[in-house]
């Protein structure tokens, strides 16, 4: 099966008045029909900005400098801002961290829903109002028929969110790009969005590219997972193994410091260290000077993803050719 | 709604009982009015007749009392330099300040506004660089300056618009227009544009940071996620976020337009309440300064709840009552 979308090597720059800066950096990944890809990693990373490149939607200065994204075999990352348009919201929907910023006060939801979905199925009024009825229905907004006229301040954080997901399906994308839909929700409303979103997802065959900072959300949700540090892919794969069995040193820090449930433990694990700036990115591997494993290739040069058993982890560990090799498992909390 | 208005006319009652009495203190304080009307050569007698017509020699209650009921029924006494009523010299002027003012207003939203969504929109393009060097000179140079050079320009050296005065009129009624005809309308461009010359350079700045302000917030980006045309975002989602201030701006900058025109009124030697002021300042005719001012306050406390109502229409979440809360 051919992906859904697919990153080819994105490149993303920011021109500043002290030189360029590089917000990402040979990112790759696919996503296929009906995908969940989690994307996990510190503040800072570039995942909301990988996000944010594949709707087209970067924020100036930021610009694509190099790579491709296709979306169905075709080049979208180099459009007219007028043909990218018919495809956000057609093709890509979006939905961002704080719903209650994301919709316009002065409208209300079902003006907003009307005038997307007829943005882009041109149909007329009352067929475009019955589906905008249909949708708060479906993402589980209660009295539906009479809360359509109600405007988003007349809603609760955890209910406007439902109304963001209804705008960001009601024109039947094949690709949602879901920045931190859950971090500025309560906790106890956390669990019912995902439910949702991985519920909606599921059932009308919509990839979804998940961006969170939330292990939780991750392991609940996605199928797949990519792990960023500093504007680079760490490793990418399957939940499961990249949870369990995490093979990028960095990788397996952040797994280590998610508080285990089951037992009591006296410190968190935690990675020493920050992520570094962008302008002062390391030579070679970017998580060099935090790295336990670190030996003198990653000094030096800059590992490519490397295929090892079912994940592939951007790390001299596992190349061959490399004097020093991975422990039988990495260690682990 | 109804409850609102009548809280809002409440509030403003202690605002008009307090410029009430300023304007009457000024009866007691400001000049000598008898010595005025009496001029050079008079006797006791006829001073002590004049102070008694005029109910000066009352106690200031009384006399305050007595100003308060006669404001209430619009008679604000005679003019101690003209010798006719107040209410008379002030329904002649009025129109001509009022469409003086309401052109003016005209004239800065709609140049205002648009030019303030173009340079919010286009902040880099040289045409924005334009407008706001130019807004810089529209806010800096004082209004009888730009009266005056407009006179230069357009009546003296291309003679095509009238210097002074409001041209010919057209009375209904009690209003004299001057909007119906050609002279009028002529007469009414070099002062509307010197009055309006401020508030349209204000408005412009202010939509411009308020239209930079919205693009950045998080439902224009949402809203150009969901992939709605620029026009939809721009001007649907956008200018319709600024509206609140600039109402709020707009609304104070038409009072202050027509409680101060009196510059641009004595530019253009134009007839309106304004020229009425200052000449009355000259020969300290206290009962039409008195009268002005109490008409001017008015002006503010009528604009200020126009105002509040459009925010109402614009905004629904100050629309108390209506709004179901969710959980």
């Amino acid at each position: 099966m051919a992906p859904l979308l697919e990153v080819r090597d994105l490149r993303v720059e920011f021109p500043t008045r002290r030189g360029v800066l590089t917000a990402l950096d040979g990112v790759s990944f696919s996503i296929m029909p009906g995908e969940v890809l989690g994307v996990v990693g510190e503040s800072g990373a570039g995942k909301s900005m990988t996000g944010a490149a594949i709707i087209g939607l970067l924020e100036p200065p930021g610009r694509i400098a190099g790579g491709q994204i296709l979306l169905n075999g075709e080049r979208i990352d180099n459009l007219r801002y007028d043909q990218m348009r018919r495809i956000r919201g057609r093709e890509i929907g979006a939905i961002f961290q704080d719903p209650l910023t994301t919709l316009n006060p002065l409208y209300t939801v079902g003006d907003q829903l009307v005038e997307t979905i007829q943005t882009h199925l041109g149909l007329d009024g009352a067929e475009a109002r019955r589906r905008a009825v249909g949708w708060l229905e479906m993402v589980g907004i209660p009295a539906a028929a009479q809360r359509i006229d109600s405007y988003p301040h007349e809603f609760s954080g955890g209910m406007r969110q439902r109304v963001v997901i209804a705008l960001a399906l009601c024109a039947e994308p094949k690709l949602i790009v879901a920045d931190e839909p859950t971090t500025a929700l309560d906790v106890s409303i956390q669990a019912q969005v995902i439910a949702l979103l991985k519920g909606l997802a599921r059932d009308k065959g919509t990839s979804m590219m998940l961006v969170t900072h939330d292990m939780g959300v991750i392991a609940e949700a996605a199928d797949r997972v990519a792990v960023m540090y500093a504007g680079r892919i760490a490793e990418i794969g399957p939940v499961r193994e990249v949870v369990k069995h995490p093979k990028h040193p960095y990788s397996a820090g952040l797994m280590a410091s998610i508080p285990p449930l089951d037992r009591r433990v006296e410190h968190l694990a935690q990675i020493d260290g920050a992520m570094p700036r962008l302008s002062a990115i390391p030579r070679g591997c970017a998580f060099n000077p935090r790295c336990p494993e670190v030996f003198a290739r990653c000094l030096v040069e800059r590992p490519a993803l490397l295929a090892t058993g079912a994940t592939e982890a951007a790390c001299w560990l596992y190349d061959p050719a490399s004097e020093k090799h991975a422990p039988e498992a990495m260690p682990h909390g | 709604m109804l409850a609102f208005i009548i809280s809002r006319i409440l509030q403003a009652l202690p605002v008009m009982a307090v410029v009430a009495l300023i304007s009457f203190a000024m009866f007691a304080y400001v000049g000598d009015p008898v010595a005025i009307m009496l001029g050079q050569d008079f006797t006791e007698q006829q001073r002590q007749a004049l102070v008694a017509s005029l109910g000066l020699d009352q106690p200031f209650f009384v006399q305050f009392a007595k100003f308060i009921w006669n404001a209430l029924q619009g008679e604000f006494g005679l003019s101690y330099r003209l010798s006719r009523p107040v209410a008379e010299l002030i329904q002649e002027r009025a129109p001509a300040t009022l469409e003086l003012a309401f052109c003016a207003a005209l004239v800065s939203l709609s140049i205002g506004v648009p030019m303030g969504v173009y340079t919010g929109l286009y902040r880099n393009s040289w045409l924005s660089r334009f407008f706001l060097t130019f807004s810089l000179i529209g806010v800096s140079l004082p209004t009888f300056l730009i009266g005056i050079l407009l006179i230069l320009v357009f009546s003296v050296w291309l003679g095509w618009l009238p210097s002074f005065g409001r041209g010919d009129t057209v009375q209904i009624g009690w209003w004299s227009t001057g909007l119906l005809t050609v002279s009028g309308l002529k007469a009414l461009v070099l002062p509307s544009v010197t009055l309006g010359m401020f508030q349209l350079t204000l408005i412009m700045r202010l939509v411009r940071a308020e239209m930079l302000e919205v693009l950045r917030t998080d439902y224009i980006k949402f809203a150009r996620a969901r992939g709605l045309a620029n026009r939809a975002i721009n001007f649907g989602h956008a200018l319709k976020n600024t509206l609140v201030p600039v109402i709020t701006v707009a609304g104070l900058q038409l009072g202050g337009i027509i409680a101060f025109a009196i510059v641009t009124e004595t530019v253009f030697q134009w007839p309106g309440m304004g020229l009425l002021f200052i000449q009355s300042v000259n020969s300290a005719d206290i009962p039409v300064m008195a009268a002005y001012l109490m008409l001017i306050a008015l002006v503010f406390v009528t604009i200020n709840l126009v105002v509040d109502l459009l925010y109402y229409a614009v905004d629904p979440r100050l629309r108390v009552g209506g709004a179901k809360r969710g959980h």
